[in-house]
């Protein structure tokens, strides 16, 4: 796959293992609008997604559709951070996620949106908007959890110690980031300053930097996604082809 | 010939399924209808990314120029510039007011949306999710009741 293809892929997969991952809030968050929330913004990020990945397959040139490339690839060839694929966990774990990925996501989006790939400088333009929401629910809901209960204190406080070594991930770039898109390196420093200003109002301790887990990029994965991709694309493989 | 101004005036009546007091047109995403060598071809953008009701929407105005006689239609979508709020027409707005969702545009300082069921500002953000992407849900302290808010985007 060429480096253009490859990069939009990225960003698709971000969007679309994420947008899965929220999927299963729906009738399980811990109020009604919360479920509308969640599922609002799994919605969000499908629509990233589903225009991503048809460019991806255009770029790529070999025939493959937004559903060839959604269902029937396995967990090696998808190119998603680590971050987004690890388990919902908790409520407490599912909105830290949502506030360390979306502010990535934002900052990714807002470099992105004047860049030379028509495709996808529409497809962040769009979504700045979008994920403007994103970020502003997970960032009052850290509030709320961090500066709350003990036990929603406590709670708050392990999700995001359970899910800090994979932000690291998010500014390693290569050279199809460098090539293509923004480089995520350059986006760190935004993405500090907002993460450590939330944290520290919610009362939520920042971890020490250590283990650095990586290798999405290359469709090295954690044992989350591959569960979760046998879920998702268990239709699509029992019945090939079938359209309603 | 169908002329582009007679197949503006077609498409533009198509209902958005999901509000549908509310055309395309008063919606502002469509955006261009042109005639390009007997083709009809008719520009749409999304609200929303993920908007569910687009292909909906495609369909429906592929249909009523069917009907219309003009037999080569393609219905093309758009990403930038941006959709905005800014581009829902008046009347869409007074059309959303009746039907009880509150305007975008409609937030005075910042302090409350005007409540569609009886005018009081007096309200209350519940939820900046709603029943549709485009919508988040509000309560007047006024009268009590619920309303969802179409959100400035």
């Amino acid at each position: 796959m060429n480096d253009a293809a490859t990069y939009a892929l990225r960003l698709a997969d971000d969007a679309l293992v994420l947008s899965q991952r929220l999927c299963w809030w729906s009738s399980r968050a811990p109020e009604l609008e919360e479920d509308l929330a969640l599922t609002n913004i799994a919605l969000d990020l499908l629509g990233q997604a589903r225009a991503l990945l048809t460019h991806a397959g255009e770029l790529e040139g070999a025939g493959r559709d937004e559903d060839a490339l959604a269902y029937l690839r396995g967990e090696r060839e998808y190119l998603n951070l680590l971050i987004v694929e690890q388990p919902n966990g908790d409520f407490a774990q599912t909105i830290a996620r949502q506030l360390l990925f979306s502010t990535f996501q934002l900052a990714r989006y807002e470099a992105l949106q004047g860049g030379p790939d028509e495709v996808i400088a529409g497809v962040a333009g769009k979504a700045v908007k979008e994920v403007a929401y994103h970020r502003d629910h997970a960032m009052r809901w850290t509030l709320r959890l961090g500066d709350g209960t003990g036990e929603s204190h406590a709670r708050m406080q392990r999700a995001i110690d359970r899910l800090w070594p994979y932000t690291h991930e998010m500014f390693d770039g290569d050279h199809v980031d460098r090539a293509i898109g923004a480089d995520p390196a350059g986006l760190f420093r935004d993405w500090q300053a907002f993460v450590s200003c939330v944290l520290d109002d919610a009362g939520v301790a920042i971890p020490a930097d250590g283990w650095h887990p990586s290798g999405g990029r290359r469709g090295l994965h954690t044992e989350a996604l591959g569960h979760m991709l046998a879920e998702m694309q268990s239709v699509a493989r029992a019945h090939p082809g079938a359209t309603w | 010939m169908v002329s582009a101004a007679e197949a503006w005036a077609t498409v533009a009546a198509v209902p958005d399924p999901e509000i549908p007091v509310l055309t395309i047109e008063d919606l502002g995403i469509l955006r261009e209808v042109s005639v390009e060598d007997g083709c009809v071809v008719v520009t749409i953008t999304p609200t929303y990314l993920g908007c569910p009701a687009l292909d909906v929407i495609a369909e429906e105005i592929a249909s009523r120029l069917h009907d219309r006689g003009m037999g080569r239609v393609q219905v093309r979508t758009v990403l930038s510039p941006a959709w905005t709020t800014d581009w829902m027409s008046e009347d869409g707005r007074r059309k959303l007011r009746d039907y009880g969702i509150s305007p975008p545009g409609q937030t005075l300082l910042q302090l409350g949306v005007r409540c569609p069921h009886c005018g009081s500002v007096d309200s209350h953000e519940r939820s900046r999710f709603g029943a549709t992407a485009c919508q988040a849900q509000y309560v007047c302290r006024a009268c009590l009741e619920p309303f969802d808010y179409f959100k400035d985007h």
